[in-house]
């Protein structure tokens, strides 16, 4: 076990230059949470136009693991259908669960995150930004 | 004076190695404190010869345990000065135990709409949220008593919130995130002038400072086992015989009536009318072995070994540039804690990069939300000392935040 499993590259990219780190004016989705263990804050935003990401962004305070995973998450579902979203939060689920077999293809950049996977108290800062996204666009399909 | 280097060989989890052949750094004791052999062997031996429920049967081992648990409760009394001696003692689970004891039994029978229970803005979440839920039953307002930016209990602004609508101030001995050691009889003063109880969260400050109930003039004083070398499980309260004569009981159950018929029951004498059920009474028996531990080291050694180990890591963690410490400057003012934050490097992070080193701090809000608002930060990195801790403890810690800087701060060599 080595914290370069747990820091690549990629990921402290995304923790020194986060990827829409902004509000966002209009958002149809706009949800913040928070893990009460740790203290982190994430409000993930998405604009939906035509049942798809338009824009996303996030804000809010951490550690590297939870803004990296915000901010690789606002660039992956940018341009993505909602029926998609949820397939791909399982498979973000999945690999977060130590899951064999993830579709590293769907995933992309997020497969840098699997090194968590070794460091069980800080998958729940992984997986903060998508519980948040999860829960977002449930509350958006049920009110449209 | 007290040698940390002979007192561990007394932790036998010291000998451990952790991360492949790295030897255990612990800095957490304020978390919980590790156990010496003389509180595990107390353990062992009460369950290898003496086991059996206390106070309900006749027979020999039954009055060896009954006689070891009231021999801890004695061990109690003693150490922290109780007046009236051990039936002043109630032994609950945990500090958590004793504060919602007081917050409902107490509470129930004097709190009303418009008292006011006063309550600082450094609590730790088990002296604050059983008192919300109290103010909620009773209709009682609860009321900040105000910290410097320093994290010392603003004394100026004392008499604006202690009034004659005080019914309760409640007040940690001793911060588990700033340190802080309070002036609990200069507050306890300020609120029996105007015929208020003070309520003292103790779990902090008792492993770490000699305790005279009396002196620091608290009504009631809850403490822990677990952090002043003690096993989990372990705790209680003092509080002064006559309030708790007067209060209801808490949990009700076996062992604490007397008589009991189909729709009432009477209650059994002080201490026991609170200690309802079977009790973890072999934790209470490791917590009295804990206590003669503890009075062996002596607690004035005790605690000047923590102002000298305070007084590095202060020095040593200050030099450290980007790095901010919260609480009291003056090591005397503090007890063997310091909360710090590091620039660029949130403490999540920092607590698992100097855990490969094998240096355990606690990361986070430490239970300690309001606090933290206070402070405004999101969370801290915490280093807490006991008496096995050493310089070199500290000397690692900072080797190992400076591997921290440098690996959240600049780019890897990939």
């Amino acid at each position: 076990m080595s914290l370069d499993d747990l820091y690549r590259e990629v990921i402290l990219d995304h923790y020194r230059n986060p990827r829409n780190k902004r509000p966002l004016d209009g958002a149809d989705i706009d949800l913040l949470h928070n893990n009460p263990l740790c203290g982190d804050e994430i409000s993930v935003r998405v604009k939906v136009a035509d049942g798809a990401v338009a824009d996303a962004a996030f804000e809010g305070q951490g550690c590297s693991i939870s803004q990296a995973s915000a901010s690789m998450l606002t660039e992956k579902i940018k341009g993505m259908k909602l029926d998609d979203l949820e397939d791909l939060v399982l498979e973000f689920r999945g690999m977060m669960a130590g899951k064999e077999g993830a579709d590293d293809d769907a995933l992309g950049d997020l497969v840098a995150l699997k090194g968590v996977v070794k460091y069980p108290v800080r998958i729940k800062c992984a997986v903060l930004a998508w519980d948040t996204l999860q829960e977002g666009v449930e509350t958006y399909r049920k009110g449209s | 004076m007290l040698d940390p280097t002979i007192v561990r060989k007394d932790f036998p989890i010291f000998e451990r190695r952790v991360h492949g052949d790295k030897p255990l750094i612990y800095l957490d004791s304020a978390n919980t404190s590790q156990k010496p052999r003389k509180v595990l062997d107390a353990l062992t031996e009460f369950y290898e010869r003496h086991n059996a429920n206390i106070h309900r049967a006749v027979y020999q081992l039954a009055a060896e345990s009954t006689e070891a648990y009231e021999g801890a409760r004695t061990k109690l009394a003693k150490f922290l000065g109780a007046p009236e001696g051990s039936r002043e003692i109630v032994f609950t689970k945990s500090c958590t135990e004793a504060i919602n004891l007081v917050a409902y039994a107490w509470g129930r029978a004097n709190l009303r709409e418009g008292d006011e229970i006063v309550i600082s803005e450094m609590e730790h979440h088990s002296n604050l949220i059983p008192w919300q839920i109290a103010a909620q039953m009773s209709g009682a307002k609860i009321v900040p008593f105000p910290i410097t930016d320093e994290g010392l209990l603003d004394l100026d602004a004392m008499s604006r919130v202690i009034t004659d609508r005080t019914k309760i101030v409640c007040v940690t001995g001793m911060s588990n995130v700033l340190g802080t050691i309070n002036p609990v009889a200069e507050v306890a003063e300020a609120a029996h002038a105007m015929g208020a109880l003070v309520l003292v969260d103790g779990a902090q400050r008792t492993p770490h400072l000699a305790t005279n109930v009396a002196e620091l003039g608290a009504d009631f004083y809850a403490f822990t086992g677990h952090k002043m070398c003690g096993p989990t499980g372990s705790g209680g309260l003092w509080a002064r015989a006559e309030l708790l004569e007067a209060m209801p009981p808490f949990l009700g159950g076996g062992e604490m009536i007397l008589e009991v018929w189909l729709d009432r029951a009477t209650f059994n004498e002080i201490p026991h009318k609170f200690e309802a059920g079977t009790q973890p009474f072999a934790q209470m028996v490791g917590l009295g072995a804990a206590v003669d531990y503890l009075n062996e080291l002596g607690m004035d050694a005790v605690r000047r070994h923590e102002v000298e180990m305070v007084g590095y890591a202060l020095e040593k963690l200050s030099a450290i540039e980007g790095l901010t410490i919260h609480g009291p400057k003056d090591p005397e003012q503090r007890g063997g804690v310091v909360s710090f934050w590091l620039d660029d490097v949130h403490p999540h992070d920092l607590a698992t990069i100097v855990d490969t080193e094998g240096v355990c701090v606690r990361a986070g809000h430490h239970c300690a939300q309001v606090l933290m608002r206070r402070l405004n930060v999101p969370a801290t990195t915490r280093a807490s000392f006991y008496v096995y801790n050493t310089n070199e403890d500290v000397d690692a810690l900072v080797a190992a935040v400076g591997m921290a800087r440098e690996r959240m701060a600049t780019e890897l060599p990939f």
